[in-house]
């Protein structure tokens, strides 16, 4: 058990074309080809993508849930970011 | 994919900060999902990180008895879903180390508390797969048991364990079908096919119902899983769940279930007769049947892989010291 812990990585999917990469899971892999690899034989047996992406867990910087009301809270009093804040007769039609 | 409820006594949990641990409660009641990064009591993670892993061990052990027949498939259409269906397992095993990872437990310490015997797995890995037809079996009721208690972890209240759950079940179902669909050609098949069938089902039946772990009142910190929401169904509702599911399926075989206790009551239900709790006991306590050998085999595996991870490890670690190199040119 000298070897040091095998790296974490991200494993991001593309299941079609036209939609977005989405996170589907994590895996140990020691290098980037090793960790596309293991991607392939973990998350697609079963035609689940045409892409995958994987990205070392230590590259991802993310919010703290402790700050989630300093960080959203400002953007759910702001109703007038929305289309359906503003009035527009019915006689103007779609738009 | 098999869980299975250890029931093992939790320690005594820390004073916690009364008002997070309210506020914790109140957003499971809400059946709100628990995060990796979200605050949470010791004691919940500590539970997680044991089942968790336990539910990975069982997956990764689980391939072995299966493993055992890979190469003796009566047919190549037999051979290449049994080779499917334990490279399933595999993937089951390795989601469920990542969701437990998640909790701040790492591989490496995980992958050795099991090597070292300190970690439980199922305790059904412990019997032997002596013929064919109990490959027809473990897909059947095995799976078929290990389905009925998966299917509520779908909803389990840490995410994590939640979104591998319904990515387990998926996959399930195709374990299920191919173990039924052999039995059902053995049962179709020559009488001594047929005894065969009988005979693995006579060999299955009790330690199966024992994967649904101890009956409801010797149970003891179900209730904090279940106000935890970790848990929704006691060991006893899902046992009688999958005995109610199961004896149509047998009788449709045309197999008889070896309980000569089981009668249908009134309401439909299967009842079955008294398990034998202490054969339980003895191969959770490593006294069953295949206890050492199933040790002896994951540890062969994971000595014979050190070259692997060695070279691996010193490849990245070269290629890595390279391209710093190049850059700095």
């Amino acid at each position: 058990m000298a070897t040091p812990n095998t790296p974490l990585w991200e494993v991001f999917i593309r299941s079609r074309n036209g939609l977005a990469h989405k996170h589907c899971g994590s895996l140990h892999a020691p290098d980037a080809t090793m960790a596309l690899q293991a991607a392939r034989d973990l998350y697609t047996r079963r035609g689940e993508g045409l892409s995958i992406w994987v990205v070392p867990s230590s590259a991802i910087t993310a919010s703290d849930p402790a700050d989630k009301a300093m960080m959203f809270e400002p953007a759910e009093s702001k109703i007038y970011r929305h289309p359906t804040f503003y009035e527009v007769p019915e006689e103007v039609g779609h738009m | 994919m098999y869980t299975q409820a250890l029931n093992s006594p939790e320690e005594g949990s820390l004073a916690e900060d009364a008002v997070r641990a309210s506020r914790f409660q109140a957003r499971i009641d809400a059946e709100e999902r628990i995060e990796p990064n979200d605050w949470m009591p010791a004691a919940y993670r500590k539970t997680l990180v044991r089942q968790i892993s336990q539910h990975a061990h069982s997956e990764i052990v689980g391939m072995l008895p299966e493993g055992n027949w890979i190469t003796r498939a009566p047919s190549l259409r037999r051979k290449a879903a049994l080779l499917a269906k334990v490279q399933d397992e595999c993937g089951h095993g390795l989601y469920l180390y990542a969701a437990a990872e998640t909790l701040g437990a790492s591989r490496e310490e995980l992958v050795d508390a099991m090597l070292a015997g300190k970690a439980k797995y199922s305790s059904i890995f412990n019997y032997p797969t002596l013929t064919w037809a109990d490959i027809g079996v473990i897909g059947w009721l095995v799976d078929g048991a290990a389905i009925m208690n998966q299917i509520p972890l779908c909803r389990c209240s840490y995410g994590p364990y939640a979104r591998a759950m319904i990515r387990v079940c998926k996959e399930e179902s195709f374990h299920q079908r191919q173990g039924y669909e052999i039995m059902l050609t053995l049962c179709r098949g020559t009488a001594e096919q047929k005894a065969m069938a009988q005979d693995a089902l006579n060999r299955w039946w009790w330690p199966v119902l024992m994967m649904f772990g101890p009956p409801d009142q010797a149970s003891q910190h179900s209730d904090t899983s279940t106000k935890w929401k970790i848990k929704r169904f006691s060991n006893d509702e899902l046992r009688q769940k999958f005995i109610d599911a199961t004896v149509p399926q047998a009788q449709y075989l045309g197999l008889t279930i070896p309980d000569p206790e089981m009668t249908q009551d009134e309401q439909g239900h299967w009842r079955h007769g008294p398990i034998d709790w202490n054969e339980f006991k003895q191969v959770l306590a490593g006294n069953g049947p295949c206890n050492r050998d199933r040790l002896a085999a994951r540890r062969k595996a994971h000595a014979d892989g050190a070259w692997v991870r060695e070279a691996a490890a010193a490849y990245a670690e070269k290629r890595a010291r390279r391209q710093m190199a190049q850059a700095a040119e």
